[in-house]
């Protein structure tokens, strides 16, 4: 089962390992992109933490839009619009529920998903968020189908996710700013990938109590 | 780091109300969200033109904001695209009835952000142009495609001459296309920038490395190279945009040399001169021109050059009145 509750923990759990991760991303994106990931994200979850509903205090949906709203309206560039419409469409999906079940919100990441990629439309192995994205839901619906608990699942996607963060180094970038190097992007890991894996690294340890 | 700056995170809003001081008879701003606009706007009937980006370019764009040019920029973050409620409040703020238009440039935040803003202006019709004139970029289906750079300053004016005539908005759209079509940068760096925010250098270069092709939020561009000379480095930049154009003897054309930020007056003309001596070989006449500091990287040394293909409408609407911040003459 996921709360209202795990969601208040889990987005204040991304915001403080994104101040702690902040500079780090900012390198990864000066060397392939604009030099600002960290920042942005930094400043959008600030913002979110000012928007976000108590524990207990409301819906699933309304503490994610809450964290949507933050993010499209200081983010900026393009992790703002695709982050938003992520949490979004992850508001949408779960709506006035205070609890689902794991398969729901299962469901509800791959609505998050879905909505990235008609955002930005790039595609897997463009070296984007979406090569940490797509293999830990991959990896969290196949554990949740084989009846695993949630905090597993979510291990388990959260290790799928740096697979593919991880793997976005050898990559030519097909998209946003670091297409512009071409073959030159290769080498370096990706920014949005990083902060992808970060964001379902959180949900991971939220779940799990750590 | 060694900059006029107080705190870093209010940098944009206490640079755009500078501005906004310097040349109040012109502009005003909303603070949150953060918007500049023409004091006069909006006019019952005219179209509404807006634009907006990362800041970092001064005095694009809010400096070019003002009469015979834009009705309000948005102002993002430095090197960020603006968020989706400041094109909605610029949007509902210039609306005269008559419609708006977006001018976009090519970055996929910026293009996604002004989507975003364009489905939440009900009411109003908005119509938005992409531009992409940055021929250091390969276009290709797999790839974000070129960048929108220089040609962003003469498709602000043509366009926005064109909506002080009083055009409706289809004509101003396809004037607007018309440029894009018919405009094309390159753009070289010398040394790098440091954004506020980072506090450090956005890519490192040596003393004697030249960035070819770069892109105004330091973006590498086409391939690093050993310094060369002025005029070696201008044919670098020029040929290609020539060569994209398809530009034949007897065409018109303006010619813009733009400075990063770091490059004197004086070296911008050294470059504008080569540039003149390239064209007068292909028998190309140059009737229009602007040089000067106008799509900035902060403070990288570099220059940019922008070719535009004339013909008589894009003449006088460059020639029509204009008096924003960064940009006046015949007023």
């Amino acid at each position: 089962m996921f709360s209202q509750e795990q969601a208040v923990a889990w987005t204040r759990a991304t915001a403080a390992r994104v101040e702690e991760r902040a500079t780090e991303l900012t390198r990864l994106d000066q060397a392939i992109g604009d030099g600002d990931h960290g920042i942005n994200l930094q400043r959008g979850f600030r913002a979110a933490l000012e928007r976000l509903p108590g524990a207990g205090d409301g819906d699933l949906g309304g503490a994610l839009k809450a964290v949507s709203m933050a993010l499209i309206g200081k983010v900026g560039g393009a992790s703002g619009p695709l982050y938003g419409s992520f949490y979004l469409a992850m508001a949408k999906q779960l709506g006035t529920a205070t609890e689902v079940d794991d398969a729901e919100l299962a469901k509800a990441l791959r609505a998050g998903y879905d909505a990235v990629v008609a955002r930005g439309k790039a595609q897997p192995g463009d070296k984007t968020m979406l090569d940490a994205m797509g293999p830990a839901l991959d990896a969290l619906d196949a554990a949740v189908d084989a009846g695993q608990p949630l905090g597993e699942a979510l291990d388990a996607a959260a290790a799928a996710a740096e697979d593919g963060m991880r793997a976005t180094i050898p990559l030519v970038a097909r998209k946003g700013r670091a297409s512009y190097l071409g073959e030159r992007s290769a080498g370096h890991q990706d920014p949005g990938a990083t902060s992808t894996h970060l964001v379902m690294q959180a949900l991971a340890d939220t779940v799990n109590g750590r | 780091m060694k900059k006029l700056i107080n705190a870093v995170d209010d940098f944009v809003l206490e640079s755009v109300e500078g501005m906004c001081r310097a040349h109040a008879d012109l502009v005003a701003y909303n603070p949150d969200p953060i918007v500049v606009y023409r004091k006069d706007t909006p006019r019952q009937g005219k179209v509404g033109i807006i634009s907006g980006g990362g800041s970092g370019h001064e005095p694009m764009h809010g400096g070019f904001v003002g009469l015979g040019m834009l009705d309000a920029a948005c102002p993002g973050a430095v090197f960020t695209s603006p968020t989706p409620d400041q094109m909605q409040w610029a949007t509902e703020k210039v609306d005269g009835g008559a419609g708006v238009l977006h001018i976009v440039k090519n970055y996929s935040g910026d293009v996604m952000n002004f989507e975003m803003a364009a489905e939440l202006a009900e009411g109003t019709r908005v119509e938005s142009v992409v531009i992409d004139d940055d021929v250091a970029v390969k276009d290709s289906l797999y790839t974000q495609g070129r960048r929108g750079v220089g040609g962003t300053v003469l498709l602000e004016k043509i366009v926005g001459a064109l909506a002080e005539e009083g055009a409706d908005l289809d004509a101003i759209t396809a004037m607007a296309r018309d440029v894009i079509a018919n405009v094309r940068s390159m753009g070289l760096a010398l040394t790098s920038c440091i954004v506020p925010a980072a506090g450090t250098p956005t890519f490192e270069i040596g003393d004697d490395e030249v960035e070819i092709g770069i892109g105004i939020h330091g973006e590498p561009g086409r391939e690093r190279i050993k310094m060369e000379s002025a005029d070696q480095l201008t044919d670098r930049i020029t040929n290609p945009i020539i060569e994209d154009l398809g530009l034949t003897s007897g065409e018109k054309v303006l010619v813009f040399v733009n400075s990063m930020g770091g490059t004197p007056l004086a070296e911008l003309y050294v470059v504008y001169r080569r540039v003149a001596q390239l064209l007068d070989g292909g028998g190309v006449e140059i009737t229009r021109s602007l040089v000067g500091p106008y799509i900035t990287s902060l403070e990288m040394q570099g220059a940019s050059v922008t070719i535009l293909r004339l013909d008589d409408d894009k003449t006088r609407l460059w020639d029509a009145p204009v008096h924003a911040p960064g940009l006046r003459w015949g007023v």
